[in-house]
């Protein structure tokens, strides 16, 4: 056992970095001014400043101008503006389809179904047994009323990384709106908005040790898209509300903080704890596809048992990691995402996903590693599935 | 550590008491399904004599609270009477464990409902069946006592949730009184299905929310 916690939840949130601590203490303490017009007082003028050279670093991250990207409270609320501001301005006029993958993250996902109860038709977009969704399909599936399509860059669960490259393309052609999710990708897989064609992209600093309650939407210049947070004339008058300078400013010191260097080393933590579990502990499935995923995201499978269990014996044991199971949920529903992958009952409830964050070692991987086995083979000892007379694994494999 | 689990559950947790098969047990059942998410598996050995039992043991495919749940009841069921093993609810296994928390209620509750069925199927391997009779209104209500709400830890019975319950030719239409997007509705919906459906006589059961 470890004498010190290990947290492996980092899709969920991350550790603040000292760093970011540090660039935002000034904006809580001197420059605590709103940011105001060049024509106020000092410190507002400041303020105005320091936010400009926040959305200037992180526009610059996707190839983007300043001006195409807004500060928002987090992925949610991007995400929420994305689909309901475009809804908002297209709808009456253009049409009222939209079309989104199966196994989106809640923000998207819930905003389509607030969307479809408004009238609005959606096509939710089955993906295959690593989570891609199809192409062909999606051309397919894009109608004259289409508005807007919405496909994660990648999967929160289970990392799998989709082709917006092509995505964008298609959307590009058919003359319909594209939006990616990239709140698990921002600054750890590429993306360029000069290369890849993408009207929206939502962004979020709670996944690279920035603050929690600071995100990002990049609008491509002269996107069609309403105001939908109404208040003063802030963000390019898309969205009303105080500005979160300290958020601001830590959002663009996390997102520099983040370099080639960490995502290759998570990566080879990642590769480590992967092969490791599939080759030691037997019964294993991984979920999503071993090289176009997330550097940073583990996610398999222990057929037999339940994902509670296991994550509450490694939390007695040190280690904080996430289940797709529907006891650990707030909706008592088995994981979408695994579901949506072809996976049944038994593979969500048993899945555990792990997320390396800049603190976590390999050291710590091959501990978590050697007490999940130790605690899998325990709940499967007391289990009554994967026995002689209930092997359903073994027939379908 | 941080749990809604009491000191007694997370031992139990820990360190499972009569885990196991009995390979020429007297009766034995398996309540719930993977698809369901948890599964117990309860064998027993009855002294026929006393009609006590004797020996007990039990599997868990589930969560913590199914764990701790099937191994509490092996120590209260151990030494009773049928009769009295029967009549061993969910109340006091919880109260037993120091409580359980409610949303936690109906992954607990399949561990009684194994101890029954084992009991049960020993009845029916002695002799003692009962004749098959036809399902009644009563008979979906009765079950669906065993459907916990998991807002308040209680069955949906008990919490007036269980709106109208219609009965013909095998179909069975249940009406919970909760909006369709309530968070819990999908959780409910599977469950009730999987309550109503097993009785010999019902070929389709609908569900079907007030909004």
């Amino acid at each position: 056992m470890l004498d010190k916690r290990v947290y492996l939840d980092n899709a969920a949130a991350t550790r603040l970095d000292e760093q970011v601590l540090e660039a935002m203490k000034p904006y809580f303490f001197d420059t605590y001014a709103v940011s105001t017009s060049e024509f106020a007082y000092t410190q507002g003028i400041e303020a105005r400043e320091a936010l400009d050279e926040a959305r200037g670093k992180l526009a610059g991250f996707l190839h983007a101008d300043p001006e195409e990207l807004i500060f928002t409270s987090g992925s949610t609320e991007s995400s929420n503006i994305a689909l309901k501001g475009v809804a908002l301005a297209l709808g009456e006029k253009k049409g009222k389809h939209i079309i989104v993958s199966k196994i989106e993250d809640f923000p998207v996902l819930h905003s389509a179904r607030a969307l479809e109860k408004q009238g609005f038709q959606i096509t939710y977009l089955d993906v295959d047994g690593e989570g891609f969704i199809n192409i062909d399909r999606l051309r397919d599936s894009i109608s004259d009323e289409t508005i807007l399509v919405s496909i994660q860059h990648a999967n929160q669960e289970i990392g799998t990384i989709q082709d917006i490259t092509s995505i964008g393309h298609i959307c590009r052609e058919k003359g319909v709106l594209f939006h990616t999710d990239a709140t698990h990708t921002f600054t750890r897989v590429p993306l360029d908005v000069k290369k890849i064609p993408v009207d929206l992209i939502t962004i979020s600093a709670h996944t690279i040790h920035g603050p929690k309650g600071i995100g990002g939407l990049y609008i491509r210049k002269g996107t069609e898209i309403a105001k939908w947070m109404d208040g003063g004339f802030q963000e390019f008058d898309l969205r009303g509300g105080l500005e979160n300078m300290p958020g601001a400013v830590g959002f663009a010191k996390a997102a520099e903080l983040v370099t080639p260097a960490e995502n290759k080393r998570l990566q080879a933590i990642r590769d480590r704890a992967i092969d490791r579990i599939l080759a030691e502990i037997p019964d294993t499935t991984l979920n999503g596809h071993r090289r176009e995923r997330l550097p940073q995201n583990v996610n398999i499978s222990f057929h037999f048992v339940e994902g509670e269990s296991i994550t509450l014996h490694l939390d007695m044991h040190g280690f904080a990691v996430s289940t797709g199971s529907a006891c650990f949920s707030r909706s008592l529903q088995g994981s979408h995402v695994i579901y949506g992958i072809g996976g049944d009952h038994e593979r969500a409830h048993g899945s555990i996903r792990i997320t390396l964050g800049r603190y976590n070692t390999m050291e710590e991987v091959d501990a978590v590693v050697q007490t999940l086995a130790e605690v899998v083979r325990e709940l499967r000892s007391i289990s009554p599935l994967g026995k002689e007379d209930n092997n359903k694994w073994e027939d379908t494999r | 550590m941080k749990f809604p689990y009491s000191e007694t559950v997370l031992e139990h947790f820990r360190h499972p008491r009569n885990v196991g098969k009995i390979e020429d047990a007297d009766g034995k059942a398996i309540e719930g399904s993977p698809a369901c998410g948890d599964m117990v598996s309860v064998y027993i050995k009855v002294e026929p004599k006393t009609n006590t039992i004797s020996d007990i043991k039990f599997e868990s495919y589930g969560c913590a609270s199914n764990i701790a749940t099937g191994s509490i009841i092996t120590e209260l069921a151990k030494g009773k009477t049928l009769d009295e093993a029967k009549k061993i609810t969910w109340r006091e296994a919880s109260d037993a464990l120091g409580g359980l928390p409610k949303i936690k209620a109906h992954c607990s509750v399949l561990a009684i409902e194994g101890l029954r069925s084992a009991i049960q199927n020993y009845e029916e391997r002695h002799g003692l069946v009962k004749e098959k009779t036809a399902t009644a209104v009563e008979t979906v209500r009765k079950r669906l006592k065993k459907v916990m709400n998991p807002i308040t830890g209680l069955d949906l019975v008990r919490t007036n949730l269980v709106k109208d319950i219609e009965l013909q030719d095998g179909n069975v239409r249940v009406v919970v009184d909760l909006p369709s997007n309530h968070q819990f509705a999908p959780a409910i919906r599977e469950e009730i299905e999987e309550k109503i459906e097993p009785l010999w006589d019902v070929k389709e059961v609908v569900v079907e929310f007030t909004e």
